[in-house]
């Protein structure tokens, strides 16, 4: 009997992206309901009585909720291909206390920036920073969190990626100069995302990845053609990044198919802070 | 070689005995230290500079920090005694939900009873809450894994001896108001782990007293 998969989620979650990323690096077949937040499915309700939050994996009926949770039952069921945990426990201990960190450090002054203004959302600027800073000592100079492969950890932060540029404009701060090698983390995901939009990336070449045309500069982080940020000189693309990790960022199309443009994101905090009076 | 096996804690905290209690189950031998958590050793700062917070367990060497984190890796690095979490993927992936459950709610909450005025009244009733939504959870089962003790019952067994503080600064009694989940402590404190780790709820109760200067 096939599986069945459905996960409920909401197109702007962080959460959510790491549950549809992790389904595509299992090539798992799913089935995708978007949930209105304003107005729950009785389907949710049910499936997360607990906490009413998305994203909930259904498997076969039984539902699984809390995104790590759902990204390690994933791994755990669908082993057979792009293992996401390390399989050593020490390895995996630390993975998870990477996360916790995120998820606690990250997430809530994360959640102030976009959503509040003056001393409230300059502290959540300062922690966040901050909280920032550490992950970078942590990614030192690997390519990914997971080291040479796109791991857990990776695939936690990819949504926070997401939604950097919105907390940029919305607190009136730059990432980059803090953490570049974070963001330089981060472009390399995003960089594939704008460039590829639906093409699969393992029909683009190295080469092409690795030395854009300066049509292809303004493409790279959007938000250029729109003015709010100049490109920075000092950005190149093959600076950024070693030769072997756009390789092997070319197999994460998972990462194309589940997120967001940076845009779409701010248009949404945009109307929310409108909407709250922010 | 023999497993070098060291756990940084405090005697008082719900979360370090959460890791004593694993360790217990799996009979892994360990040198446990004494923290004081207002003059922190400089090994503690060495092996948690992030969070600088007890516990932290050190294998070999090798730091591994966060409690929940601690009893996973105990399970995973010591797989034969006493499994703590299932072995099937849908069953453990419940166990951590209810433990995750444990941690933001169960925590948060508790601590405003004790320690911040004004909060008790309604954090005492935000508390018992949650305690029925757990008992719930129990249901009729011996232990919340089921027939056996295991990863959501260590999760919140530590809790049961700071009902003493929570029943002081609630003006309350939580063990009349969650009858089942009190039979399930008895008869978690019926293991060797549990009874060997867990503090007398008076000497906790003295020891917050004192700490905040009362009686």
């Amino acid at each position: 009997m096939a599986d069945e998969v459905v996960l409920l989620d909401y197109w702007a979650s962080p959460f959510g992206m790491r549950a549809r990323i992790a389904l595509r690096e299992k090539g798992v077949k799913f089935e995708y309901r978007e949930e209105n937040l304003r107005d729950k499915s009785p389907l949710l309700l049910q499936m997360n009585p607990v906490h009413k939050k998305i994203p909930v994996l259904i498997h076969n009926g039984k539902p699984v909720c809390e995104s790590m949770n759902v990204v390690q039952y994933i791994d755990e069921v669908w082993s057979n291909k792009n293992t996401i945990l390390p399989s050593d426990p020490y390895q995996r201990a630390q993975a998870r206390f990477w996360i916790d960190f995120i998820d606690t450090k990250v997430y809530e002054p994360a959640d102030k920036i976009w959503f509040t203004t003056g001393e409230v959302q300059e502290t959540a600027k300062k922690d966040f920073i901050e909280a920032l800073k550490i992950l970078e000592a942590e990614l030192g100079d690997k390519p990914y969190f997971g080291g040479d492969n796109f791991g857990f950890v990776d695939i936690a932060m990819t949504g926070y990626y997401s939604w950097f540029q919105t907390f940029e404009k919305c607190a009136n701060f730059s990432i980059e100069p803090e953490c570049p090698t974070l963001m330089a983390s981060a472009k390399r995901c995003f960089f594939l995302i704008s460039l590829v939009s639906g093409q699969p990336l393992s029909q683009i070449s190295p080469e092409e990845v690795q030395r854009p045309s300066s049509k292809d500069v303004k493409s790279l982080w959007p938000g250029f053609e729109a003015g709010w940020r100049t490109p920075q000189p000092r950005f190149h693309y093959h600076q950024a990044t070693k030769p072997g990790s756009a390789k092997r960022c070319l197999q994460r199309k998972t990462v194309v198919d589940s997120v967001p443009g940076p845009d779409e994101l701010f248009a949404l905090a945009f109307k929310l802070r409108k909407e709250y009076g922010v | 070689m023999a497993d070098e096996v060291i756990l940084l804690s405090v005697w008082a905290s719900m979360f370090g005995m959460r890791t004593r209690i694993a360790l217990e189950e799996k009979k892994v031998k360990y040198d446990y230290r004494e923290e004081d958590l207002w003059n922190k050793s400089s090994f503690l700062l060495e092996m948690n500079p992030v969070h600088k917070k007890i516990p932290v367990l050190i294998h070999n060497g090798k730091p591994v920090c966060e409690s929940l984190i601690q009893v996973e890796y105990i399970d995973e690095t010591w797989p034969g005694e006493n499994p703590l979490l299932p072995s099937d993927p849908y069953q453990r992936a419940h166990a951590k939900f209810w433990a995750d459950f444990i941690d933001k709610k169960v925590n948060v909450t508790a601590r405003r009873i004790w320690a911040i005025k004004g909060e008790e009244k309604e954090a005492s009733k935000e508390l018992i809450e949650i305690f029925k939504t757990l008992e719930s959870e129990l249901g009729d089962k011996h232990y919340f894994g089921g027939e056996t003790f295991g990863y959501v019952d260590i999760a919140l067994i530590g809790f049961y001896s700071w009902f003493g503080v929570y029943n002081k600064f609630g003006n309350m009694s939580l063990e009349s108001e969650c009858p089942e989940l009190t039979r399930w402590a008895k008869r978690c404190l019926q293991r060797e782990s549990v009874s060997k780790v867990l503090p007398e709820s008076e000497k906790v109760t003295k020891f917050i007293f004192q700490r905040l200067g009362l009686e």
